[in-house]
């Protein structure tokens, strides 16, 4: 069972990978939105500090947003979520490996970009690990409730907006406390107790969101 | 021999199944069993619901009414078990374009966990060993067919359900399928084959699927 799972992300690891471009556009697009905000509210380093954690994240979220629709879909297109469904382990497993996949390719990237853009954005250099270890401990979310909706629009003709509906509100919370570690941490309090919501989401979602996601499947194959 | 088939114990068996479609229902009080050795072929014509049964009986569907068992116990209490003795080719190819023939069969294995063929056999005995290198991207929709069928031969397992395994293959390609067929059911293997052309290879068992209504019961199921 640990091989198939492990096979599993290797197989999406190997199709992003050939396919090209998955997390480089993920990548590309968060650099992008975040270097607008420099042109947009001016260079004053005063007023980008301020607005550096929220930017940061909205856009992370954002890039990940963008990466979800496809999450299944390709499967379901070309016939291969059958064969998936049918693999001799539970279809939450399955989804699992592919979430995992997701972040991987997806929000991991996205994390080590952050600090980059972090200097783009006069981020306090207190801040920095704030930044890093709540989008390790938010991005995960973000793939996993993000499984849930995409899951649950697989069949649906551009999905994509509908996706975006269902997903972005339960997106704020890992948005609120991710910013508010950042800006703890950029006036020199403790970001524990942020951290340590953020790991109890984690520690939730990563139970839930592939059962219910996989329930959602299992009514798009029937 | 014949007789000897049909008294063998029943492998596979549905009883009395019955699939909803929106709020129609497409067929009912449907039975059907496979022994080892068989093949089951269904006939009906297009929408009487060969693919929902086919789909049913792999566990994608779950049947409006009844209930399927595999050696003599419900499917739906060891899915996994069943499952890893059973291969669906439904009539989506379920390839990765980006990836090649032998990459396609290679991860299908591995996926299952266990190989009885290497990729390269298994596309020979479709006539397509040259072609193992090829991105699925670039190929035909007859040579993608034949790729699909050949992960029949990389995974084993006893049950095979073939989901109109004919479309776009040609002569040459259904003869290969034929003693494939053949050559998995000597072996003690099942096939359920949902086509309205004939398989070649030894005739088996033709179940036809007919609406419930008996007002749509007069026309002749499309050959």
């Amino acid at each position: 069972m640990s091989r198939t799972f492990l096979m599993l992300i290797r197989r999406d690891l190997l199709l992003a990978h050939r396919q090209g471009g998955g997390s480089l556009l993920a990548i590309a697009f968060f650099v992008l939105v975040v270097s607008l905000f420099p042109l947009g509210v001016g260079p004053a380093p005063e007023m980008l500090e301020r607005i550096a954690a929220g930017t940061i994240w909205v856009a992370a979220l954002l890039s990940v947003l963008l990466s979800l629709d496809r999450m299944f879909q390709a499967d379901l297109e070309d016939g291969s979520l059958d064969q998936l469904a049918l693999l001799p382990i539970p279809l939450a497993l399955v989804v699992l490996a592919k979430t995992i996949a997701h972040w991987l390719t997806t929000g991991l990237p996205l994390t080590l970009t952050a600090p980059l853009l972090g200097l783009l954005m006069q981020l306090s250099p207190d801040a920095y690990g704030a930044l890093v270890a709540g989008m390790l401990l938010g991005t995960p979310i973000l793939s996993l409730i993000g499984a849930i909706g995409a899951a649950l629009t697989v069949g649906v003709r551009r999905g994509g907006v509908l996706l975006t509906l269902i997903v972005t509100p339960l997106y704020i919370p890992i948005l609120i406390f991710g910013v508010s570690a950042v800006e703890a941490a950029a006036q020199g309090f403790a970001i524990s107790a942020h951290m340590l919501f953020l790991s109890a989401l984690l520690s939730g979602t990563i139970v839930i969101a592939p059962i219910a996601a996989a329930w959602s499947l299992k009514l798009a194959l029937d | 021999m014949q007789g000897q088939v049909s008294t063998a114990a029943a492998v596979l068996e549905g009883r009395d199944l019955a699939a909803l479609r929106g709020e129609r229902l497409i067929f009912a009080n449907l039975d059907f069993t496979v022994s080892a050795g068989e093949l089951l072929k269904l006939v009906g014509r297009n929408g009487a619901g060969k693919s929902t049964l086919m789909r049913m009986i792999a566990g994608l569907v779950t049947p409006f009414a009844g209930q399927i068992s595999w050696h003599g116990s419900p499917v739906r209490d060891d899915p996994d078990g069943f499952c890893a003795d059973m291969i669906y080719a439904g009539h989506q190819d379920g390839l990765k374009t980006a990836l090649s023939a032998a990459e396609n069969l290679d991860l299908f294995a591995r996926l299952r966990g266990i190989r009885s063929q290497p990729a390269d056999q298994a596309l020979a005995a479709f006539g397509i060993a040259d072609l193992a290198d090829l991105p699925v991207r670039y190929m035909s929709a007859g040579q993608r067919r034949r790729v699909s069928l050949a992960r029949l031969l990389v995974a084993p397992a006893s049950l095979w359900l073939l989901d109109e395994p004919l479309t776009a293959l040609d002569t040459s390609a259904i003869e290969q399928l034929g003693s494939v067929v053949d050559a998995h059911r000597d072996g003690g293997g099942m096939v359920i084959a949902a086509t309205h052309a004939d398989l070649p290879g030894s005739p088996g068992k033709v179940l036809e699927i007919v609406p419930p209504d008996p007002f749509e019961d007069d026309a002749e199921p499309s050959a």
